[in-house]
């Protein structure tokens, strides 16, 4: 045990963590994982936000270059990832506050709201995308 | 030792480092789900608005967030944006820096961004909205 190597400290029994290596993947480790991959997106989201208001005001010179970087390719992609990242992130929050009450620990029930958020992040996000596309805001 | 410290089940030293509970946790957490919460109409009614304003021009754009519903809206979805993150990334911050410097760096980064983001868009949308952006 790792005592002998603390000089000066008594040795008694410390908790161990885990061992990562001998975990199997599971659907709650990758909606855990997603929940923070889509909180750091939604920060760049933020600042995406931040530049957008703060073209509007600054006019449209600086305006329409930045509207036609975000309707690129490059841009479309990054703002279909931030699409995504609002409602897994939304979904992802509403899981973790049932958690917060003790709702929903079971792992039958937790493994079924972890894929149930990622369904329903995936649907939502297409179902904005297609709304967009009818009405004109992809073009 | 005195027999006072002993009381504390905690020795001199480890009170001397820092360790230990900081006492004001409750109170980040409930902050963390209420803005959470918060975020749950507003980040829809973004969706929403990012929708209807996607085909507009500059113009038409600008007259949107003239709307005073809407600009009241834009400024608490960002306020509420800032601070949600500002709590949350100090927490993976936190989890996965573990050298003091680089991680104190990265706090203050992490505010700094937030209050600054904060700012600045409240006073972008602040400026639409009071019609002095010029068009």
């Amino acid at each position: 045990m790792a005592e002998a190597g603390l000089k000066g400290t008594a040795a008694r029994a410390r908790p161990l963590s885990p061992h990562m290596q001998v975990w199997r993947w599971h659907v709650t480790m990758a909606a855990s994982i997603l929940t923070r991959a889509t909180g750091i997106a939604l920060y760049g989201g933020a600042l995406a936000a931040t530049l957008w208001f703060t073209t509007l005001m600054i006019g449209p010179d600086l305006f329409n270059p930045y509207v036609a970087l975000l309707g690129s390719p490059l841009g479309k992609i990054a703002l279909f990832g931030i699409t995504f990242s609002v409602f897994y992130h939304l979904a992802a929050g509403l899981r973790h506050l049932a958690f917060d009450v003790g709702l929903g620990f079971s792992p039958r029930m937790a493994s079924l709201t972890a894929v149930a958020a990622m369904a329903f992040a995936i649907v939502a996000s297409l179902m904005v995308w297609f709304i967009a596309w009818r009405t004109g805001g992809l073009s | 030792m005195s027999g006072k410290a002993n009381a504390n089940y905690r020795t001199a030293l480890s009170r001397a480092r820092g360790l230990g509970a900081a006492h004001h946790g409750v109170s980040d957490f409930i902050f963390e789900r209420l803005s959470g919460i918060a975020l749950v109409p507003l980040s829809l009614w973004a969706v929403y608005g990012a929708i209807k304003v996607a085909p507009l021009g500059y113009d038409t754009a600008a007259l949107a967030l003239r709307h005073p519903l809407n600009a009241l809206l834009a400024l608490l979805l960002m306020g509420a944006s800032f601070a949600h993150m500002k709590a949350g990334l100090r927490v993976v911050i936190e989890d996965y820096l573990e050298v003091p410097a680089t991680k104190v760096l990265a706090l203050m980064l992490n505010s700094a961004i937030c209050w600054l983001g904060w700012a600045l868009s409240s006073f972008a949308i602040l400026w639409v909205a009071f019609g002095a952006a010029h068009h």
